[in-house]
């Protein structure tokens, strides 16, 4: 395969476009995503590429929106909603959790809902509490949901792909971090499959478990730990729902010690899984040390930019975290 | 094992000139009252478990409704979705089965009463929450008009759906998009104890259809012939790209609510008059009084659908229990 530079947005257009090219069944819907481009240009040019009735631009009505993309999908059509921030998805919880993630066990499998409902989340855009949050614990907690949080342009166009393949509703939640971020991307489509994880880095002392943009930012500080002797294993599991966890419990046996990073708030959140299926064995037994969780304060995204940085991990945070834990007995 | 006479479309044009399509109308209501009526007194003996909502009453707007439909044509229902269901084809044993919390039921009982769907029918399933099914009725439209389908999709909801954000937003969704979707709100007068004196300040429900610059029509929704005029007319718009419309079938429920209601808030002189406009009564004499059917016909059809109903609980019954041994596997659809 030819592996292209391109953007973690080019990389999102570039699956929507290929399935849209396979599947006369696929289609865009949600606000601003027609000649605006979407609000954080992920849909570009497709409007021009695929017109209005494919591409297709909605009034500011979340649940209507949701709603009209199960209801299409019920009877076959491959919809791919964009909520413009996850924060909206509020607005359109019931057709989300009520409708969409029951329906095929509800109706005794009569039905499925091959939905897929991408939506930009994260902070560190100024745009303070109600456009920054990290919710996918919300959906994670939601049987009949897939939840996929991909952290780099190669995995935002194969887990999408394989999203829309999926006859399951499937959340993908894009950082908006990433989006201008670049990375190897091949050119042809390509899969990559719901519920493995990936193996970013290997190290033999610590093991780093890292979601969305703070997959990055471990490797970056994995560099940095490097370079003072200590070698992390990072790993991004990619897809919370279904949660894979053979990587995660082989990579502690071999180093015994583990750090959970999240930008999410710290309570009841995803991490907070991770670590209670660690201690539910058999991970538990290789620890030399306690499970340490870094993850964001528990208060709402604030506004200025020393504020909003202080309430998720920063690099500096992920390099200190993993010394600290070095030193536990 | 004795089935349900599919609706007809009359050739005539009125249900109540056309004899097959008459006896085809009044047999549906009289399997949805039988059916409910079954089911009332199984939950009464403690024989069915959880809870229901009876449309008892309110038969003639599923049926009118319907009635202008052609089988491929798809419907979203409610919670209180028994005629729904029944009229667009449903089979009792499998709804029964449902009931009772059968394997063999729709929902393989995992859903109850309140989620039947059938794909055959293309039923796209009662809903527990309240306007839960309209904006996925847009949707569905929405599938039909983008692959030049001339199907057209059916969503019921009560009174008390046209106050949620839901309706707001599907209708608003329908009228833009000129979707080939009809909106039929069964105005019960009560959204469980509200009635929508307190809850609404509009006339009429149809009112609101202006909101959206859409077509709203109010009809005696215990006409069943008034429901399917009406109904053709909307249908007929849908059909041809003309759009949505809001039909409103001003009706009753006998019964409660649900099982835990003790109509504290409505009289019995309101559900006696209501009583007294009986749908299947008065669409009986109408047929009656002009020669279409004879009273022989009616007894007949009476008798058919107590043994279909009488059949269908103990077929039902006869089935195996729900099997908790294939619950995780259920939750998703396998990927292929």
């Amino acid at each position: 395969m030819t592996d292209r530079i391109i953007t973690y947005s080019e990389a999102v257009r570039e699956a929507i476009s290929q399935a849209m090219d396979a599947d006369p069944n696929v289609f865009m819907l949600g606000e601003d995503i027609g000649i605006y481009g979407g609000a954080f240009g992920v849909s570009g040019d497709l409007y021009h590429r695929y017109g209005a009735e494919r591409i297709r631009d909605t009034p500011i009505s979340e649940l209507g929106i949701v709603g009209a993309a199960v209801g299409a999908a019920l009877v076959g059509m491959r919809p791919i909603v964009e909520i413009q921030f996850s924060d909206f998805t509020a607005q359109a919880m019931d057709q989300i959790v009520n409708q969409a993630a029951k329906i095929h066990f509800m109706l005794g499998g009569e039905l499925s809902v091959p939905m897929v409902l991408r939506a930009p989340s994260g902070s560190g855009t100024g745009a303070a509490a109600q456009h920054s949050q990290s919710l996918e614990t919300w959906f994670a907690h939601i049987p009949g949901l897939k939840v996929v949080l991909p952290s780099n342009a190669r995995d935002a166009k194969g887990l999408l792909l394989a999203a829309i393949d999926d006859p399951n509703p499937v959340i993908v939640l894009e950082h908006k971090l990433l989006y201008k971020t670049s990375g190897p991307v091949p050119a042809e489509p390509y899969r990559t499959p719901i519920g493995v994880a990936d193996l970013v880095r290997e190290g033999k002392d610590l093991v780093i478990v890292a979601t969305g943009v703070m997959v990055s930012r471990s490797v970056a500080a994995a560099e940095q730990l490097s370079a003072q002797g200590i070698e992390a294993t990072v790993i991004d599991p990619r897809t919370l729902s279904p949660l894979d966890m053979t990587l995660i419990n082989d990579a502690i046996a071999a180093t015994g010690r583990v750090m959970l990073v999240q930008e999410a708030p710290k309570h009841v959140g995803f991490m907070a899984e991770v670590a209670a299926r660690i201690a539910e064995g058999p991970a538990l037994y290789s620890l030399l040390a306690p499970v340490k969780r870094l993850c964001g304060m528990d208060i709402p995204i604030p506004y200025a930019p020393q504020l909003e940085k202080a309430a998720v991990p920063q690099l500096e945070d992920i390099v200190a975290g993993a010394v600290q834990l070095m030193r536990e007995p | 094992m004795t089935t349900i006479t599919p609706l007809i479309s009359p050739e005539t044009g009125s249900l109540e000139s056309d004899k097959a399509a008459a006896l085809a109308a009044l047999e549906s209501m009289l399997a949805i009252r039988s059916f409910e009526e079954a089911v009332d007194g199984l939950f009464a003996r403690g024989l069915m478990h959880g809870t229901m909502h009876l449309s008892i009453g309110q038969e003639a707007s599923a049926t009118g409704i319907c009635a202008a439909l052609k089988p491929t044509d798809y419907i979203t229902s409610t919670h209180r979705g028994h005629g729904h269901c029944i009229a667009k084809g449903a089979d009792l044993t499998r709804m029964m089965a449902e009931l009772l919390a059968k394997q063999t039921g729709y929902c393989r009982g995992r859903g109850g009463s309140m989620h039947i769907a059938d794909t055959k029918t293309r039923n796209l399933g009662a809903n527990g929450i309240v306007a839960g099914g309209i904006p996925i009725a847009a949707g569905a439209a929405l599938a039909q008009k983008m692959r030049g389908e001339s199907n057209v999709v059916v969503s019921f909801f009560g009174d008390g759906a046209t106050n949620e954000g839901a309706f707001h937003e599907a209708l608003n969704l329908a009228a833009i998009w000129d979707l080939p979707v009809i909106f039929v709100c069964e105005n019960n007068k009560y959204g469980m104890s509200n009635s929508t004196e307190l809850s609404m300040r509009v006339e009429k429900i149809s009112d609101r259809a202006l909101a959206y610059g859409m077509v709203g029509v109010t009809v005696d929704g215990n006409d069943v012939n008034e429901v399917y005029q009406a109904a053709v007319a909307a249908v007929e718009r849908a059909r041809s790209g003309n759009g949505p419309t809001l039909i409103e079938c001003e009706t009753y429920r006998w019964k409660g609510h649900s099982k835990s209601d003790k109509n504290l808030y409505r009289t019995k002189e309101e559900i006696d008059e209501w009583k007294a406009k009986d749908p299947i009564v008065r669409f009986q004499e109408t047929i009656l009084t002009s020669g279409l059917v004879t009273q022989t016909e009616i007894e007949e059809l009476t008798a058919k659908v107590r043994e279909a109903t009488r059949d269908a609980i103990k077929d039902a019954s006869a089935a195996p229990d729900s099997d908790p041994a294939e619950l995780l596997t259920s939750v998703f659809r396998e990927v292929k």
